[in-house]
């Protein structure tokens, strides 16, 4: 009768023997599809501010749609390096304290990133 | 946990290049350099929101020869990690696992984020001023 000694509940939950299911992986997708977009918005960004002075650039970035897409760029970009730099982590530091270690800095990093960014982003849109 | 003296998988050092094995440590190499240069993006976007001379120092560094050099890399490591990182989706989607078709596209992610570089400096130089 039963084929599967593992406990039902497990099995609905669905996170397997890593405890946490495939979130990581759907989730570096995600910000994968949403990079593609933004890093080629972010290269024409750029290479039209080419050669301007800090005016035109400040106001560039202040105009709404370039705020709104800086904004999600930063936060995508951030969290799609702390899902690589993980797996990095993950497959190449074996000393246990290490590993814990810099998981916690790069996290603690990218949060600090995220927030320095988004503030200045709000900062030169918001005119302050 | 136990230190055991179990073997380990053979590393790179065993291993015969090829274009696939390439693509994949590259693909992680310029992840990682591109985690370290969003910082500087991060730099440049705090300096716009601190000021005119905050602005003109990460202007100063980003134009100077190291700078250059700095983002000329950095280009390329986005443009792998962007055209590589597509065809890791289209993979995803259990597409283009045939050898002869993944060994061409390896070599289109390389080839690809090349011409890619060379266009985008192209424009700095020619079109865009600097």
């Amino acid at each position: 009768m039963i084929r599967d000694l593992r406990n039902p509940l497990q099995r609905a939950r669905g996170l397997g023997s890593a405890k946490d299911g495939v979130g990581h992986w759907w989730t570096q997708r995600l910000t994968a599809i949403a990079l593609v977009v933004l890093v080629l918005w972010f290269v024409v960004l750029v290479l039209g501010l080419l050669g301007h002075d800090y005016q035109a650039v400040r106001a560039s970035i202040a105009r709404p749609w370039n705020a709104l897409l800086m904004i999600a760029f930063i936060i995508a970009a951030f969290w799609h390096s702390v899902l690589g730099l993980q797996v990095v982590i993950e497959d190449y530091v074996h000393t246990r304290w290490l590993e814990v270690t810099s998981m916690i800095v790069i996290k603690l990093l990218a949060v600090a990133g995220v927030l320095a960014g988004v503030l200045a982003v709000l900062r030169i849109a918001l005119g302050s | 946990m136990a230190q055991t003296t179990r073997p380990l998988s053979p590393h790179l050092q065993i291993y015969k290049w090829q274009s696939q094995m390439v693509t994949s440590i590259l693909h992680r190499a310029t992840g990682i350099a591109l985690a370290v240069g969003s910082l500087v993006i991060l730099w440049g976007l705090v300096a716009l929101s601190m000021g005119p001379d905050a602005w003109a120092s990460f202007h100063a560094v980003a134009a100077s020869p190291l700078g250059l050099v700095l983002l000329f890399a950095w280009t390329w490591a986005l443009w792998f990690h962007f055209i590589n990182g597509i065809r890791h989706l289209y993979q995803d989607a259990g597409a283009g696992y045939a050898i002869s078709t993944f060994i061409k596209a390896s070599w289109f992610s390389i080839i690809g984020s090349m011409l890619l570089t060379l266009a985008t400096w192209a424009y700095v130089f020619m079109g865009g001023a600097a």
